[in-house]
């Protein structure tokens, strides 16, 4: 165990990423403490989604540093390898496994940590059981265990992914656009489950909807052009002009 | 609640094949040729060569239909298991070829060769060519997988590798000097293990071995599917790029799926050479390889018994078809193939299954809406 380089769950320092000259991240510096909520915002393009990729593996930055957990160099590991070590993430277009049944989606989310030769002959135990009926218990699917994922609506399968989330139990969790496509009531729902997640893990939510990130009460980050353009409380931030004007004036 | 290791729909097709094999092999050996209840010889051999030809479906069935991996290129693996017990049947020989020569088959005397080439070493002995009939194919697929999986190329890139793999061999396989009988392949074959390779007793044997191993895959497939692995198959299938993000790692357990599937394969094709008495570098052929598809995408591709039901449709309407007008068999093949693409994506053991689960389903709940109907998805 090396020491503690910060003591951020997520500190990002200075990161820039082009793609064929486009500058998606540029400068981006960003620190999450342990067992904060965060909320995202900012307009399409502002490189909300790129900062995701380069957090799980999926993208590599081409200058700055970026560390998980005080001491962990994200840039050196790839999305598999960052996922075991404890970060999840929802997409922002629900992406479960559709030809499996709820059940089996969350016990999919649990076993990603296993070889091969744990998936093949291992059998599930009564602690991963008793994990999956209090995960169906949390994101009120508890009906519908047996039912294929393709069979959801739109926000059931949302709730799935938080619930696969739940299951793989990362130290951090990434959240694209939950309330995406959502009715109020199942929008106010979601709400209740990322708050509930906040109190024991460290949540970072992109999301465009206003209300939504107000009901959530946290921190908000507002990216633009790949760099923050302003940080701190809901009010203060969408009090800022240059916050009306890139993004909440439209 | 665990669900069962193996269904009851495998159990049955098990046993049925169990119970029809050795009906037919007492048909053929326990009757006079004049019976009504007799199978001849040739009828044996013909299903026998089916059962090879399902053994190989249901090891494509493995990574196409459990994981999304389309093989253009498992007819290599078949031949490869094929050569390997080939080779075996050359070195049994002995003296009995035409030049009559101890240690070199016909066609090496034939071609001038003053030794056996060292990769002939070892194949006079049936234990170690059984165990290349595993290892030469599982090896080819392990390299070629390591190095395709790893570099992530899927979907339509890696078909076309593995149909330009079997292209390769096919080429190679051709060569006099690469030492495998050129053009003419390994034939002329005498004995196994002793026994007279032409023997009713011997040809019910293999026919037997044959049904034996095919149900032995298709309980092997049952298994898998049922694990947590094979729930991580299909995952990988329909979005790959999803698992990574879960902590899997995809290119290991394809790679791990895609040797087995062509260990397999190669002993589809080491039971099939002693039954057809030949192998030869058609068999890699890259069109053998893309009617191993058919056959699967017929019966159902990501079910356990579909594929074997597929190859047997599938050849059976063949030898049928070839009988009566042998010059349009291509056609109807190929038209085959649009239909079931187009009519039953699933193809028919995965319709039916799907009408009973509906029948199933509207029967116990109230909720009479249709389930829409599973779309094939290509994976990320």
């Amino acid at each position: 165990m090396t020491a503690r380089l910060t003591s951020s769950m997520l500190y990002l320092d200075n990161v820039s990423v082009s793609f064929d000259g486009f500058r998606a991240i540029n400068e981006l510096s960003l620190a999450v403490g342990p067992g904060e909520m965060r909320a995202i915002i900012g307009p399409n393009g502002a490189g909300k989604t790129t900062m995701m990729d380069i957090i799980t593996g999926k993208t590599r930055p081409d200058e700055g540093t970026v560390f998980f957990d005080g001491k962990i160099d994200l840039t050196k590991h790839d999305e598999s390898s960052i996922a075991t070590m404890g970060i999840g993430r929802k997409f922002q277009k629900p992406t479960v496994f559709e030809n499996h049944s709820v059940e089996t989606n969350l016990l999919l989310a649990m076993s990603g940590g296993l070889r091969i030769k744990g998936l093949l002959f291992g059998s599930r135990n009564t602690d991963e059981s008793e994990r999956i009926d209090s995960i169906l218990a949390t994101i009120r699917l508890e009906a519908r265990r047996h039912d294929l994922a393709e069979n959801l609506s739109h926000g059931q399968k949302q709730w799935l992914e938080i619930g696969m989330l739940l299951a793989q139990d990362p130290k951090l969790l990434l959240v694209d656009e939950p309330a995406a496509g959502m009715t109020d009531a199942e929008t106010a729902e979601t709400a209740r489950l990322l708050r509930e997640l906040a109190q024991t893990h460290t949540v970072i939510v992109v999301e465009h909807d206003m209300d939504f990130i107000r009901d959530l009460g946290v921190k908000v980050t507002c990216l633009h052009e790949g760099s923050v353009l302003a940080e701190g409380s809901l009010d203060h931030v969408s009090a800022d002009q240059r916050v009306v004007d890139v993004y909440l004036g439209r | 609640m665990q669900p069962a290791l193996i269904g009851r729909g495998t159990w049955i097709a098990v046993a049925l094949i169990g119970l029809a094999a050795v009906l037919i092999v007492l048909a053929n050996l326990a009757t006079a040729p004049g019976s009504p209840l007799h199978v001849p010889n040739h009828i044996v051999a013909l299903l026998g060569k089916f059962l090879c030809y399902a053994m190989l479906a249901v090891s494509l069935n493995l990574v196409w239909g459990y994981c999304g991996i389309l093989s253009l290129g498992h007819g290599a693996f078949f031949a490869l298991g094929g050569y390997a017990m080939g080779m075996y049947l050359m070195r049994q020989i002995g003296t009995r070829g035409v030049y009559g020569h101890p240690v070199l088959p016909d066609f090496m005397v034939f071609l001038d060769y003053q030794q056996l080439p060292w990769f002939w070493t070892g194949f006079d002995q049936f234990w170690f060519a059984a165990l290349m009939v595993m290892a030469v194919p599982g090896l080819l697929a392990f390299i070629f997988g390591w190095f395709a999986f790893r570099s992530r190329v899927s979907g339509v890139y890696l078909s076309i590798i593995t149909q330009a793999m079997t292209y390769a061999l096919l080429l190679a396989f051709f060569r006099n000097d690469m030492g495998f009988g050129g053009n003419n392949g390994l034939t002329d074959f005498k004995d196994i293990l002793g026994f007279d390779i032409q023997a009713r007793e011997t040809r019910a044997a293999l026919f037997g071995l044959s049904a034996l191993f095919l149900c032995l895959f298709l309980m092997l497939v049952a298994a898998i599917s049922a694990s947590r692995f094979g729930k991580v198959l299909v995952a990988i299938r329909d979005a790959e790029s999803r698992t990574r993000f879960l902590g899997f790692r995809p290119e290991n357990i394809k790679l791990f799926v895609w040797t087995l599937s062509a260990m397999m394969a190669g002993i589809a094709g080491a039971l099939y050479v002693p039954q057809v008495g030949i192998i030869n570098p058609g068999e890699f052929a890259p069109a053998n390889s893309i009617e191993i598809v058919i056959w699967t995408a017929v019966g159902g591709r990501g079910t356990i018994v579909g594929p074997a039901i597929g190859a047997f449709l599938v050849n059976g309407g063949k030898s049928w078809f070839t009988g009566l007008l042998p010059e349009y068999w291509l056609f109807v093949l190929g038209a085959l193939f649009v239909l079931t693409t187009l009519f039953l994506p699933k193809g028919l053991v995965g319709t039916l299954s799907q009408w009973a689960r509906q029948r199933r389903q509207s029967r116990r709940s109230q909720s009479a809406a249709p389930l829409p109907a599973p779309q094939p998805q290509a994976a990320e």
